[in-house]
C-alpha cells in the first residue's frame, strides 16, 4: 500500500510552509535575532496565570460544556457589548473554542464544500486558504494593495464576489502587514455584502492592539450582524498564546452548526484556560492597556528603524508587525530573508509566506525588547545599504 | 498631565537611561518637546532623581537592610514633619515614610552589617525627642524591588518563527 495515497488529495497536495528552511537555518545559529514571532514577547499577566493555577490546586480539572463555562461565555458576552458595540446570547450565540485557529476551522468546516467559493483578501494569515482548502472549497484570493494602505477595497470585493460565493473573510487587523480598516471603507464593504447571501467570518483576534483609535467591529453593523461570525480570542491581547483559548460569536444558527462540529472534534476547550481566560475578562484591561502603548512605542521605534534604512515602509495601525518593500533592493522576499540571516543574523519572513502577492515585501515583528529592535534595525540598515542597488 | 508626559513617566520609570532621542522616536515626538517636558518634570519635582535599582546581594558588598516601625509623637502645629525629617536626614535612611494603622513612621535603613543598624536605631532614632517606640526587622532577602523581580529569568522561549 502507497501510504501517501492513502491521504486525500486536499491534504496530500497541500504545499509544505517555505519557511522550513528558516528554521533549520536558525537551528545552526546562535545570538540570532527573531523578528520573526508570531506572538507577544510579554508573559501572561501574573493574576491570569494564578487564575489557572488556583483552579488546577482547586481541582477544576474535567470537561466543561461543549461551546465553554456559561459563565465565561456571560463575561465574553458583556465584554464584546463594552467594547465592539454588538450583543450576543451567551446560551446560544457565543462557542468557546481551541484558539481563534478552531473557530476559523470550524465556521468554515460548517459553511464550505466542494463548489463554494471563499473570499480571502491576501497578504493574510495562512490558515484561511489551508483550511478552505481542506474543506475541499475553492479560495478566491483578493490582492491587497500597498498604495490601498493594504486595505480590501469595496470595488476588489465586488468583482471577487460570484454565485458560488459563500465565505467572505475579513482579517483585520492584518496579519501580516498591520492594516487596519477605516470606517468610510467598512461602511462600502457591509454595503456590498448586506443584500447577499454570504457569510463574513471577520477574524479581529488584533482588535485590541489597534494604534489609530478605537477598532470598529464589522459585526457591530446592525445590516450583516445575523450573517456575521465575529472570532477573537485571548492569545494577541492578554499574551495567552500557549492557553489556545478563543471564541466566536454569531447568529445562533451559525453557532449552533459551529459547535456540533466542535462537539464531535474537541469537546470543549480546556477548562484551565477558561478559567484563565474569565481572570482575564475580570481584572486585566490595565495591563493590557500598558501593553499597546509599549507595542506602540516599539511600532514607531520599528517603522523609522526601516524608513532610515532606505525602505519604504507603509505606517501600519494594528497588530504588532511591520510590512515594508524590499523592492528596491532587487531581491525577492525570499532571497532578501535568507541573506539577512545569514549574514545579519536577524530573521524575517517573507511576504510571500502570507500570499503570493506579498512579494517584494517582508513581515517584522516588533514584539520584541527596544535592545532587540534596535540591534535589528542596526543591522538591517547595515545590510540594505550594502546591497543598495 | 498631557498622555504624552504620562508615557515619558512610564518609559523613565523602567529605564532612566532612555535617552531623550530614544524617548522622541518611541512617542513620536522632537526631541526638543521631549527635552522641554522632562525639564518641566524635573522642575515640578514630579521626577526627582535617576537611580540605578542595584541588587547588593549578588555584588561582594555586605549590606543589611532593616525596616524599623517608629511610633512618634506627633509635635503641636508640626504633626509628624518635623520629626520625620530629623530622621530621613540621616544618610542611613534610605526610605521614610508616613503609614496610617498602629505605627506612625516606617524608616528603611541601610548598614554594612546587624550591629550597625542595630546601634544606629539604638544611639540615634530611639532617644529622639518624640520617638516612642521602634522595632527592627531585618530583611533576608529581596524578592522584588521598585517593581523589578531580581531572580527573573528574561529568556525568550517562543517559536522564533510563527506565521
Amino acid at each position: 500500500m502507497n501510504l501517501q495515497e492513502m491521504i486525500k488529495p486536499t491534504v496530500r497536495n497541500m504545499p509544505p510552509s517555505g519557511i522550513r528552511k528558516y528554521f533549520d537555518l536558525l537551528n545552526e545559529m546562535k545570538d540570532a535575532i527573531s523578528l520573526g514571532v508570531g506572538e507577544p514577547d510579554f508573559v501572561t499577566p501574573w493574576a491570569i496565570r494564578e487564575a489557572g493555577i488556583y483552579s488546577l490546586e482547586k481541582g477544576h480539572t474535567h470537561y466543561s460544556s461543549n461551546p465553554g463555562f456559561i459563565e465565561l461565555r456571560r463575561q465574553i458576552s458583556r465584554y464584546v457589548a463594552r467594547k465592539y458595540n454588538v450583543e450576543y446570547d451567551p446560551k446560544t450565540e457565543i462557542v468557546v473554542t481551541v484558539g481563534a485557529s478552531e473557530a476559523i476551522d470550524i465556521a468554515l468546516r460548517a459553511l464550505a464544500g466542494p463548489g463554494d467559493e471563499v473570499i480571502i483578501p491576501e497578504p493574510s494569515f495562512v490558515a484561511y486558504k489551508g483550511c478552505t482548502m481542506f474543506t475541499g472549497a475553492t479560495p478566491v484570493v483578493i490582492e491587497l494593495k500597498e498604495e490601498d494602505e493594504f486595505r480590501l477595497k469595496p470595488e476588489q470585493l465586488e468583482k471577487a464576489l460570484t454565485e458560488r460565493t459563500r465565505v467572505v473573510i475579513l482579517p483585520f487587523p492584518n496579519n501580516p502587514t498591520g492594516a487596519v480598516m477605516r470606517a468610510e471603507d467598512q461602511r462600502k464593504i457591509v454595503d456590498v455584502l448586506k443584500d447577499r447571501d454570504v457569510i463574513i467570518i471577520s477574524d479581529e483576534i488584533y482588535a485590541e492592539l489597534t494604534y489609530s483609535g478605537k477598532h470598529i467591529s464589522f459585526a457591530s453593523y446592525p445590516e450583516i450582524r445575523d450573517k456575521t461570525i465575529l472570532i477573537n480570542g485571548f492569545s494577541k491581547a492578554f499574551a495567552m498564546t500557549g492557553w489556545r483559548i478563543g471564541y466566536a460569536c454569531g447568529h445562533h444558527v451559525l453557532i449552533e452548526a459551529m459547535n456540533k462540529i466542535h462537539q464531535y472534534a474537541i469537546m470543549c476547550s480546556p477548562t484551565t484556560a477558561q478559567y484563565a481566560a474569565s481572570e482575564a475578562l475580570n481584572s486585566c484591561e490595565d495591563e493590557v492597556q500598558a501593553m499597546v502603548r509599549e507595542y506602540n512605542r516599539r511600532r514607531r521605534v520599528m517603522v523609522k528603524g526601516f524608513r532610515d534604512a532606505g525602505l519604504s515602509c507603509f505606517e501600519p495601525m494594528g497588530a504588532f508587525y511591520v510590512f515594508p518593500s524590499i523592492k528596491s533592493t532587487g531581491m525577492t522576499s525570499d532571497e532578501f530573508c535568507e541573506k539577512l540571516l545569514m549574514e545579519e543574523k536577524v530573521l524575517t519572513v517573507p511576504g510571500t509566506a502570507f500570499g503570493a502577492c506579498g512579494e517584494g515585501y517582508i513581515r517584522a515583528t516588533y514584539a520584541n525588547s527596544y535592545e532587540n529592535i534596535a540591534e535589528a534595525m542596526r543591522r538591517i540598515n547595515r545590510f540594505v545599504s550594502r546591497h543598495r542597488k | 498631565m498631557s498622555s504624552k508626559m504620562e508615557e515619558i513617566l512610564e518609559i523613565l520609570e523602567k529605564n532612566a537611561r532612555a535617552s531623550v532621542e530614544e524617548i522622541a522616536l518611541m512617542l513620536d515626538m522632537s526631541v526638543e518637546e521631549v527635552q522641554a517636558a522632562i525639564r518641566k518634570l524635573e522642575e515640578d519635582k514630579v521626577i526627582v532623581g535617576y537611580n540605578t535599582l542595584i541588587n547588593w546581594d549578588n555584588s561582594n558588598k555586605e549590606t543589611v537592610t532593616a525596616l524599623i516601625e517608629l511610633r512618634v509623637t506627633p509635635q503641636r502645629g508640626q504633626g509628624f514633619d518635623k520629626i520625620a525629617e530629623r530622621i530621613y536626614r540621616y544618610p542611613q535612611v534610605k526610605a521614610c515614610y508616613l503609614m496610617s494603622g498602629s505605627f506612625d513612621l516606617t524608616v528603611i535603613i541601610e548598614g554594612k552589617n546587624m550591629k550597625e543598624v542595630a546601634l544606629f536605631v539604638a544611639e540615634k532614632l530611639a532617644p529622639l525627642e518624640g520617638v516612642v517606640s521602634t522595632s527592627t526587622h531585618f530583611v533576608l532577602k529581596k524578592y522584588k524591588n521598585d517593581g523589578v523581580i531580581f531572580e527573573e529569568n528574561g529568556k525568550d522561549d517562543r517559536e522564533a518563527l510563527r506565521l
